[in-house]
């Protein structure tokens, strides 16, 4: 089964130092040598993106920054596991590889991928 | 941390780390094996400590050296042991000494060939096919015997005692810990390769039980395949393999109707394909052919995969292609179902003539006996001919042949409407 995990914090225009960048490098090499990552990234600051939104039959369009928010979603990783846990495992050690190297707060979603029927492969 | 949690997290890193685990104490003490019980008791030993302590920064690591220690503590009895009954020379017993004291510097380098070594071993063709898939599920895939069982829907006890005998086996036969080299590493690669299939298609097209698919199977052989590429990314054939289960797997979602039923290739539904896996699968199929193995069996099959991944509608599949692609992969292995399947394309690209012409030659066959898709491709080909009759005796015949109930319910429907299209394998 596949899980989506979600970095969210806020956006204070820090950006991840190098040794941060290295040690999640580390770690989704890692989860590779491990037969569970599907995919990772970063996103850009909000300046960077846009907001399309639905209200009233409306579709607005919106430029970035996102200056409002209280939180943006800084990243994600795709794996693909054998069960939530394992996923949560994977999240537990990203946010402590953040630990001494990042000030913010940090929140990950961990969200199970609709997929193949029933099981959800 | 509560006690549920614990158990939780402990279950969740046993699967992440006992491959690892077990291969560098394997190169230890040179018994797969005596390594799963070394493991095994670190495990228990982090069922009693994380409970109270939490689990720890580096689980991973915890468990190396917990393992670590209980193996010293062992290599050390036997040393002992050994001198008591003089059996064996002094300087062995010296090198084991040494082994002790190199322990940490040992297991922590070669963790890549400490892997092949143990994917290499639980194939190791000494065993028997169904003894290679459980124990490479065990040691590799970090399932547990029960999940074993129900995977392939036989009791627990089978499998337990296949892994068994099977690591009985592999001590009995000094079957040595390594990675083999030279003209033996490409025969030894076909037999991982084949075993990490073999599980991908019971999972993909399960040979018996209710379901016509079993996902979870699929992702256990996906997983085994990553696993390899990056441990042998200079193999070909392994990237070849990653494609073609990449893609496959791509169509799982695709391939099952509400009801559980089957849903045939050109029939599916390819906004439900996963794009993801799909792009996943074509990217190993360069490095495939990049490294100069676009004529590897597997890579072949990946080929004719993505010509089916990369057409948008049924009626954009480049047929011809694949049967180009059939011919070579019937040349390299002759097989009759190679030889149906090349019948099916014939039959895409050139008419449903083209491909009976085919299929009659292989209506002697007799390794085909028995083999439900030959009636069904014929029984398909023949209702596009307009010849209805002769396809519904061919779709009761693959419906009585087949051993899966969600294919034979299909099979019967076509048999009472043979006009009903469909075509192709899955």
């Amino acid at each position: 089964m596949r899980f989506m995990t979600i970095v969210k914090t806020r956006e204070t225009g820090a950006q991840p130092s190098p040794a941060l960048i290295e040690k999640i490098g580390k770690l989704g090499a890692e989860a590779a040598k491990k037969g569970v990552m599907v995919g990772m990234g970063g996103l850009l600051p909000t300046a960077t993106g846009a907001r399309a939104r639905l209200a009233n039959g409306k579709i607005t369009v919106t430029d970035g920054p996102f200056s409002e928010a209280k939180e943006i979603i800084g990243g994600y990783a795709i794996y693909d596991v054998a069960s939530k846990k394992e996923a949560i495992e994977w999240t537990r050690r990203f946010l402590e590889a953040h630990i001494g190297l990042w000030d913010q707060e940090l929140e990950v979603e961990v969200r199970q991928m609709m997929d193949a029927p029933e099981t959800g492969c | 941390m509560p006690p549920k949690q614990a158990a939780e997290a402990i279950d969740a890193v046993w699967r992440i780390e006992s491959a690892r685990l077990i291969a560098g104490l394997a190169r230890i003490v040179g018994d797969v094996g005596i390594a799963e019980d070394l493991a095994q008791d670190a495990l228990v030993a982090a069922l009693e400590q994380w409970p109270e302590s939490g689990v720890p920064d580096n689980p991973g690591a915890w468990l190396m050296a917990t393992a670590k220690h209980r193996a010293i503590d062992q290599l050390r009895r036997r040393t002992m042991l050994d001198k008591k009954h003089e059996q064996l020379g002094h300087e062995l017993a010296a090198r084991r000494e040494n082994a002790v004291t190199d322990l940490d510097a040992a297991i922590d380098d070669h963790v890549g060939d400490d892997m092949l070594s143990l994917i290499f071993t639980a194939c190791h063709p000494v065993l028997a096919t169904e003894a290679r898939l459980a124990l490479t599920l065990r040691l590799l895939g970090g399932l547990t015997t029960d999940e074993i069982a129900r995977a392939f829907l036989v009791p627990k006890a089978t499998i337990a005692q296949r892994i068994v005998r099977a690591k009985r086996t592999l001590a009995a036969a000094r079957v040595p810990f390594e990675v083999p080299r030279g003209a033996e590493l490409t025969a030894r690669l076909g037999s991982v390769l084949e075993v990490i299939y073999l599980v991908f298609n019971e999972g993909y097209s399960a040979t018996a039980g209710d379901d016509w698919i079993r996902p979870a199977l699929c992702e256990d052989a996906l997983r085994l395949g990553r696993i390899l590429a990056e441990l042998a990314p200079q193999e070909p054939e392994v990237h070849g393999l990653v494609a073609l289960m990449e893609i496959q797997a791509s169509r799982l979602r695709a391939r099952v109707g509400p009801a559980g039923e089957p849903i045939l290739l050109l029939d599916q539904d390819r906004g439900r394909w996963d794009h993801l896996l799909i792009g996943r699968g074509l990217a190993a199929l360069e490095r495939a052919e990049s490294l100069g193995g676009a004529h590897g069996p597997y890579a072949l099959q990946a080929a004719i995969a993505a010509c089916h991944a990369r057409a948008r509608t049924p009626e954009e599949t480049d047929w011809t292609r694949i049967v180009a692609l059939y011919d070579a992969l019937g040349q390299l292995m002759p097989s009759p179902v190679i030889e149906l399947n090349r019948a099916v394309a014939l039959g895409m690209a050139f008419g449903p003539a083209a491909g009976l012409e085919v299929v009659d030659t292989l209506m002697t066959e007799p390794s085909l006996e028995g083999y439900h898709l030959l009636p069904s491709v014929r029984g398909d080909l023949l209702a596009k001919l307009g010849r209805f009759d002769e396809a519904r005796a061919e779709f009761e015949r693959a419906a009585s042949q087949t051993q899966n109930t969600r294919e034979r319910a299909l099979l019967l429907k076509r048999a009472h409407s043979p006009t009903a299209s469909s075509s192709g394998d899955s």
